[in-house]
């Protein structure tokens, strides 16, 4: 096994790791401020892809590409303000059993609208091809991915550490009581922020949508490994959860590599790993409403 | 902290999940509560129901809803010309999920709906236990969609039939074209992790030994993989001539359309393609050369017909699941017809042996001693881009296997070799 092949492997999972970095984050966005376990954050990412697929005709990749996601964050405040809202100071169960209810009609009617048997979408014309970088050749479509995920991951996390509404939401999320009383109106932040999750899950789904198969269970599998890596990173760190996004991807991709049967299972080895040794995952902080 | 708790949401812990798992569960529990309550009135002329266990969800999604649709038309048609024995056909249509799920449907199906027979099935793992159930209950089943050897081998059933080809009457399609070419000599196999891939790994390895090539690879990929860079990555390392892919569901989708992300250039076939997954590949990605179970440009009588009603309900045309599926509803009326009867014992008499047209141009049979369909396959190269004259038209026949004229048994499994031991008949 040369160091290049070897830089190959671990160059697939760092692209996949950011996908899931950027799923989980929203999920994590969602579960830490508004406190409901997002099961429709699989098929907001379907959604991602199939708006795309179908803006890109009359918009052109690049337009579709950005205002797919803005979309679904919109759908995502439908979502908040039509449904879930309803819900906050019922059972913590009702929330997640809606967005369950919720994923399985939205499935549904992607079927309804755009067919079960999914739709063609290819790399568009200028990133198709590899990009080589001395000995090493890889998709361009990958740096693409690549690039954007670091640039909407680097923006979120700004947004969150350096402007007064980022503020508003770590505190909202920590003690939202807190924030109340110093008088500020947390019911438009949980819209945002569920509109925010989900626009995130969304540009994971454009992202991917060149890429694998725009078909209506395409978000199934990413929307789990995004359950794995929110555990695994623990709640309510941004960081961790970009570290366990890049690692469940390399272990994924590295297990292949190495030791091919165990590939499908490792993401859930590597979670329980983690729990045994550190039960609020890698960087999890003490949060007296999760305790 | 007290004081507070009105004010603050509860947010779900570790134990409020663990409930919640525990209220869906109660829910499905009862469910098998229902015919107690429901009315227990039996009317003389009640509909023939036949169960219908498709994948609704999952990776193998897409195949479901094609089956449910020919199965639909097949039933509108016989009912649209009084049913059969004067009653009329009803579906039950249940999902496949897993194959645990698929066999407790089977029996909710048999006990509680009263099913004449179960059709459907997609996942091999399911046809199997599926196929168990069946015979222990003594109720037809007919296979629409799974393709492992063992479904009409090992594990045959003397209450099991087959509509889907077997993986041996799939390889044996595209190993026409595959022993044409002399120049393919390293091949490696990319193969889905479960029953079906299983199965089909080892008939297209014999094709290979058959063939005298070599196997420079082979890997086992996970069922709903979204990503297949790390195999591609392994394939270009290996450098074969042929890619042979035994992919189900979606896999042959994502698959296909990173096969040319990583620009790779070698051959591709494989010993299963389902049209609705290649279908969302796009004329860009497309390669390849596999074998075809059924396809909606064939010009024999009745294929236009049925093209049009199925796309006017599914914009769509059928597909293999389309046809397979639409094919064993209409076989099923027309052997219950010839019995005159609805009991499974003379229904497994009747349909041994029976003979039929079905949009294929020639009659076609379920063989006495495995229960498998004989009927000709065909094999298919994908077109290339500016050849389709709709998004539809992606592949190009270049040979029915066996060719007309010629007994279609000669591509299914030979009794010598079949491991099938069926019960006695009852």
């Amino acid at each position: 096994m040369s160091w290049l092949a070897l830089t190959e492997y671990l160059a697939n999972g760092f692209v996949m790791g950011m996908l899931y970095v950027l799923m989980a984050l929203g999920l994590s966005l969602i579960f830490g401020m508004i406190g409901v376990i997002n099961f429709c954050h699989g098929i907001l990412f379907t959604l991602g892809a199939y708006a795309t697929v179908s803006l890109k005709n009359s918009l052109g990749f690049g337009p579709a590409l950005v205002i797919s996601p803005m979309l679904v964050g919109a759908l995502g405040m439908l979502i908040e303000v039509g449904f879930l809202r309803r819900l906050y100071r019922a059972d913590p169960s009702a929330g997640l059993l809606l967005t369950f209810g919720l994923a399985m009609v939205l499935e549904q009617l992607v079927r309804i609208i755009w067919g079960t048997s999914g739709l063609p979408y290819n790399i568009p014309e200028a990133l198709t091809g590899a990009l080589p970088l001395g000995a090493f050749v890889y998709p361009k479509y990958r740096h693409f991915i690549l690039l954007c995920a670091i640039a909407i991951i680097a923006g979120l996390w700004l947004f969150l550490e350096k402007t007064p509404y980022g503020m508003i939401i770590r505190a909202g999320s920590r003690d939202g009581e807190m924030v109340r009383i110093l008088g500020i109106n947390l019911r438009p932040i949980f819209t945002f922020v569920f509109g925010l999750g989900s626009a995130l899950a969304a540009i994971a789904g454009v992202l991917m949508a060149p890429v694998a198969g725009v078909q209506p269970a395409m978000g199934t599998d990413v929307g789990t490994a995004a359950f794995v890596v929110v555990t695994i990173g623990g709640l309510g760190s941004f960081w961790g959860v970009v570290i366990a996004g890049l690692l469940v991807g390399e272990v994924v991709s590295l297990s292949i590599l190495f030791w091919p049967p165990i590939a499908q299972a490792s993401m859930y080895i590597l979670m329980a790993v983690v729990l045994l040794t550190r039960p609020r995952g890698l960087l999890g902080e003490r949060w007296e409403k999760f305790e | 902290m007290k004081g507070r708790a009105k004010e603050k949401r509860v947010s779900v812990s570790r134990r409020g999940f663990l409930k919640t798992v525990g209220v869906i569960g109660g829910a499905a529990t009862l469910e098998g509560v229902r015919p107690w309550i429901g009315p227990a009135i039996v009317h003389a002329q009640e509909p023939i129901r036949i169960g219908q266990i498709v994948p609704q969800t999952g990776f193998l999604a897409t195949m479901g809803m094609y089956g449910v649709t020919g199965a639909k038309i097949a039933a509108e048609e016989i009912n649209e010309k009084g049913g059969v024995l004067g009653r009329k056909i009803q579906l039950i249509v249940e999902d496949e999920a897993n194959p645990g799920v698929a066999a407790q449907k089977a029996r909710k199906l048999i006990e509680k709906d009263k099913v004449v027979a179960i059709t459907g099935t997609v996942s091999s793992a399911s046809a199997l236990v599926v196929g168990d159930e069946a015979q222990r209950a003594k109720t037809l089943f007919i296979n629409t969609g799974a393709n492992s050897d063992e479904i009409r081998g090992a594990r045959c059933h003397r209450y099991v039939f087959n509509t889907e080809g077997s993986n041996t009457q799939y390889v044996s399609a595209v190993a026409t074209w595959l022993l044409q070419q002399s120049d393919l000599k390293r091949w490696y196999f990319l193969t889905s992790d479960y029953a079906f891939g299983h199965d089909l790994l080892k008939v297209s390895q014999k094709l290979l030994q058959k063939a005298g090539r070599e196997q420079v690879g082979s890997e086992l990929v996970p069922t709903g993989s979204a990503d297949f860079s790390s195999y591609l990555l392994k394939v270009k390392a290996a450098k074969p001539d042929l890619v042979f892919q035994n992919l189900a569901g979606t896999d042959q989708t994502n698959f296909l359309k990173q096969f040319k992300e990583f620009g790779l250039e070698m051959q591709v076939a494989g010993g299963l393609v389902d049209t609705a997954l290649v279908w969302p590949v796009g004329v860009e990605a497309l390669t390849g050369h596999f074998p075809l179970l059924w396809w909606h440009e064939l010009k024999y009588p009745g294929v236009a017909e049925f093209v049009a009603k199925f796309k006017k309900l599914a914009t769509d045309p059928p597909e293999n699941q389309g046809w397979a599926d639409y094919t064993t509803i209409k076989v099923l009326a027309e052997v219950i017809k010839k019995v005159n009867s609805t009991e499974s014992k003379a229904l497994v008499k009747g349909m041994e042996g029976h003979q039929f047209e079905s949009l294929k141009g020639r009659t076609l049979f379920f063989r006495e001693w495995d229960h498998q369909l004989i009927m000709p396959m065909y094999t298919v190269r994908t077109k290339k881009k500016g050849e389709p004259k709709d998004k539809w038209d992606i592949f190009e026949i270049i040979a029915e296997v066996p060719a007309q004229g010629q007994s279609a048994e000669t591509i299914a499994i030979p009794r010598a070799e079949s491991l099938c031991k069926m019960e006695p008949p009852d």
